[in-house]
C-alpha cells in the first residue's frame, strides 16, 4: 500500500486520476475531500430516507392533525383521529383476529415445517429434490398466481370469508419459509450429539423433545418472528379470501382506502396506519433483539476488516 | 459395506427388508416429512392443478366472444388487448425498479461495509420499511408527495419548481412505493452477498498494483455477479406481484394496469374464476420465463464458490 503502487497504475489508466487530491498523501492517510463514489453514496442514502421520513412523518402528523390542507402543518393537534378510528372499524375485533391470524399460523408452520427440515438438513432419500422443489416453490411464485385458484378451492369449500381460509391461505408461504429458514439451523448442529442420545436408548421423540428442541429454541424463534412479521405483513393472500369478520389489519386499512365513495376520512386511515406501523416496530424491535438484520435474508459472518 | 450393498441388491438377502431400506435412505424417519409433504400436495399442488383445470372450462361468454373451444381463456388473454397489454405495463414496472434496486445497492453496499460508527443504526433504519408495508407506504407517499405535500410544497418554496409535480397517482407513484419496500431488501442481500467474498483478494489485486476501477472490475464484480443475479430474481418477482400499491398510488386503469390486478378483478369483480385462474397462471409463467432468463445468464458467469452464502 506504499505511495509507488498506488500511483503507478494511476498514470496507466489516463490523467484524471492524478488530478486526484488523495493520490498525494501518505500511506494510512485518507484525503478529506470526499470522492465522487462517497458524494454518490451518501446522497443516495440522504433521498432515501428523506422519502423515509417523509411518509413516515406525514402519515404521523395526518393522524394527529385537525385540519390540514394548504399549511406546513395542521393548526391543531387532537388524538380524537385514534378514538374515532378504533370505535369506527371496530379495531379491537381486527387486532384479535389479525394476531389470531399471525399465532395460529406460526404454531402450526413450526410444528410441521421443523420436523421436515429436520428430515431434508439430516437425511437423503430418492425424490428429496423433487420435495425440495415442492416446498420452494410457494415462495418463488408469485402470491397471486396461486393465491387465486385457491381462493376458488375455499370459497368451494364454503370457507371463503372465514378466519380458518385467511389461516390456512398465509400456511402456503409460512411452512416453506420455516423449513428453507430452519435447515440451515439443524444442519449446524452436532449429530454425534443425537447419536449418542439414541445409544442412551431414547427414541425419536425423546431426542426431538431433549435434544433438539433446546438447541433449536434460537432458530424457531428466529423463524416464527420473520413469520408473524410475514403474515402481518401478507396482504394478498388474506385479501382474497377474507370478509367483514375475518379481515386482518392491512386488509381493513386497504379496504378502508378502497371504499366506494371516496373512501373514509383520510385522518382515519392515517391513524389505522399509524398502529399498524406500531405493531409491526414492536414485532421488529423484539425480533433484532435475536436476529441481526442482515440474517433476515441470508446467514452472514462478519466482514472482516482490510 | 461392500457386503451389505452386494446382498441388498439380490432377492434373497438376510438382513430385513427394513434395514435394506433404510440404506437407500427409507426409514420411518421419513414419517416426519409427511405432514409437510401432505399439507403442501392439498393447500398448493391441489388448488393449482384445479386452477389449471378451470383454465380449460372457460365461460360460455368467453368461448362465444373468442372462440378456440377449450383453449377460449387463453385465446382471449393473448388477443384481448386490454389483458394482454398488462403484460408489458407490469414488465415495464417490475424490470426497471429490479434493476435500479440492484445497480444503487451495490456502490452502497459496497461503501458500507467497512465498519464504522453508526453502522448497526443505519442497518435497522434500513430494515424500518419492512414495518411499513405497502399499504401504510401508500398512505404516507399520497401525502408526503402529492399535490399538497411536504415534497412539493418545499420544492416550491426553494423556487425550484413553479407548479406541483405529479408524482402519485401515476406510473411514478408505484415505482417509488416499489423502490422504498425493495432497495432495503436488495441492499441487505446484496451486503451479506459482499460480507461473503473474501477481503484478501482485493488486498491481494492491489499489492499488485490494480486501482479501485480495475480491483472492483476484475476482482470484486465477477464473484458478485451470481448474489447479484439471484438478487435480481427476488427483487424482480417483488415489484413483479406488485398489487395494493399499484391501485392505491397508481392509476390503476391506465399505466399501472398490472396483471395481478387484472387476475383480481376478474376473480372479485366479475366472478369469472376460470380467466382469473388463465391470467394468474400466464402471470406465473411470464415471471419464470424472465427468472429462467437470468438464470441462463448466470450460468455463464463465474461457476465456483463465492462464498456468498457466508
Amino acid at each position: 500500500m506504499s505511495n509507488a503502487t498506488l500511483t503507478r497504475p494511476t498514470v496507466v489508466t489516463g490523467p484524471s486520476k492524478t488530478a486526484k487530491p488523495g493520490s498525494r498523501l501518505p500511506p494510512g492517510e485518507k484525503s478529506l475531500v470526499a470522492s465522487p463514489g462517497t458524494w454518490f453514496v451518501w446522497a443516495g442514502i440522504a433521498a432515501f430516507f428523506i422519502f423515509l421520513f417523509g411518509i413516515v412523518l406525514s402519515v404521523l402528523v395526518d393522524s394527529l392533525g385537525r385540519p390540514w390542507f394548504n399549511t406546513w402543518l395542521p393548526e391543531n393537534f387532537t388524538t380524537a383521529w385514534y378514538q374515532q378510528a378504533w370505535t369506527r372499524f371496530n379495531l379491537t375485533h381486527i387486532m384479535g383476529v389479525t394476531l389470531l391470524v399471525a399465532f395460529s399460523v406460526i404454531i402450526i408452520s413450526v410444528v410441521i415445517g421443523v420436523p421436515a427440515s429436520y428430515v431434508l438438513a439430516r437425511s437423503s432419500f430418492p425424490g428429496k429434490n423433487i420435495v425440495t422443489l415442492l416446498f420452494l416453490l410457494p415462495i418463488l411464485i408469485p402470491p397471486i398466481t396461486y393465491g387465486i385458484p385457491l381462493a376458488t378451492v375455499m370459497y368451494n369449500f364454503g370457507l371463503g370469508r372465514t378466519i380458518l381460509a385467511v389461516i390456512l391461505v398465509n400456511l402456503v408461504p409460512s411452512v416453506p419459509f420455516v423449513i428453507i429458514t430452519m435447515t440451515p439451523f439443524i444442519e449446524q448442529i452436532n449429530p454425534a450429539i443425537e447419536n449418542a442420545a439414541r445409544m442412551c436408548g431414547a427414541n425419536t421423540r425423546r431426542v426431538f423433545t431433549k435434544i433438539l428442541a433446546p438447541l433449536l429454541i434460537p432458530g424457531i424463534l428466529a423463524a416464527s418472528i420473520l413469520v408473524l412479521v410475514r403474515t402481518v405483513g401478507m396482504f394478498d393472500l388474506t385479501f382474497l379470501v377474507s370478509g367483514p369478520n375475518s379481515d386482518t389489519l392491512v386488509v381493513a386499512i386497504y379496504r378502508a382506502m378502497t371504499a366506494a365513495g371516496g373512501g373514509e376520512s383520510r385522518q382515519l386511515i392515517s391513524a389505522m396506519g399509524v398502529l399498524y406501523t406500531a405493531l409491526m416496530l414492536l414485532i421488529l424491535i423484539i425480533a433484532l433483539r435475536f436476529i441481526n438484520p442482515t440474517q433476515l435474508v441470508a446467514q452472514v459472518k462478519e466482514a472482516r476488516e482490510d | 459395506m461392500t457386503v451389505a450393498t452386494v446382498t441388498s441388491s439380490r432377492a434373497k438377502s438376510s438382513a430385513s427388508l427394513s434395514h435394506r431400506l433404510a440404506e437407500r435412505g427409507i426409514s420411518t424417519r421419513l414419517l416426519l416429512l409427511v405432514p409437510a409433504v401432505v399439507f403442501a400436495l392439498g393447500l398448493f399442488v391441489y388448488p393449482f392443478l384445479y386452477g389449471l383445470g378451470l383454465t380449460f372450462q372457460p365461460l360460455p361468454a368467453t368461448q362465444a366472444q373468442w372462440g378456440g373451444g377449450l383453449f377460449a381463456n387463453y385465446v382471449a388473454f393473448f388477443k384481448d388487448a386490454f389483458t394482454f397489454d398488462s403484460v408489458w405495463i407490469t414488465m415495464r414496472l417490475a424490470l426497471p425498479v429490479a434493476l435500479f434496486n440492484v445497480l444503487i445497492s451495490v456502490p452502497i453496499a459496497f461503501k458500507l461495509r467497512n465498519r464504522f460508527r453508526g453502522k448497526r443504526t443505519l442497518q435497522a433504519l434500513l430494515v424500518l420499511p419492512i414495518t411499513l408495508g405497502t399499504v401504510l407506504t401508500a398512505q404516507g407517499l399520497l401525502i408526503f408527495a402529492g399535490r399538497q405535500g411536504w415534497l412539493n410544497r418545499f420544492l416550491i418554496e426553494t423556487g425550484i419548481i413553479d407548479q406541483p409535480l405529479q408524482l402519485v397517482n401515476n406510473y411514478l407513484g408505484v415505482m417509488f412505493s416499489l423502490i422504498i419496500s425493495g432497495f432495503p431488501f436488495a441492499y441487505l442481500l446484496i451486503s451479506s452477498y459482499l460480507s461473503g467474498i473474501d477481503p484478501s483478494l482485493e488486498a491481494a489485486a492491489r499489492t499488485l498494483g490494480a486501482n479501485w476501477k480495475q480491483r472492483f472490475l476484475r476482482v470484486t464484480l465477477p464473484l458478485l455477479a451470481p448474489g447479484l443475479a439471484t438478487t435480481f430474481i427476488l427483487t424482480f418477482v417483488l415489484a413483479f406481484s406488485v398489487f395494493p400499491s399499484a391501485r392505491l398510488v397508481g392509476d390503476a386503469s391506465g399505466e399501472t394496469r398490472v396483471l395481478a390486478l387484472m387476475a383480481y378483478r376478474s376473480f372479485a369483480e366479475q366472478l369469472d374464476y376460470a380467466m382469473a385462474s388463465t391470467i394468474a397462471i400466464m402471470m406465473g409463467v411470464v415471471e419464470l420465463i424472465v427468472i429462467a432468463v437470468v438464470f441462463l445468464g448466470r450460468s455463464f458467469l463465474y461457476k465456483g464458490s463465492t462464498g456468498g452464502k457466508g
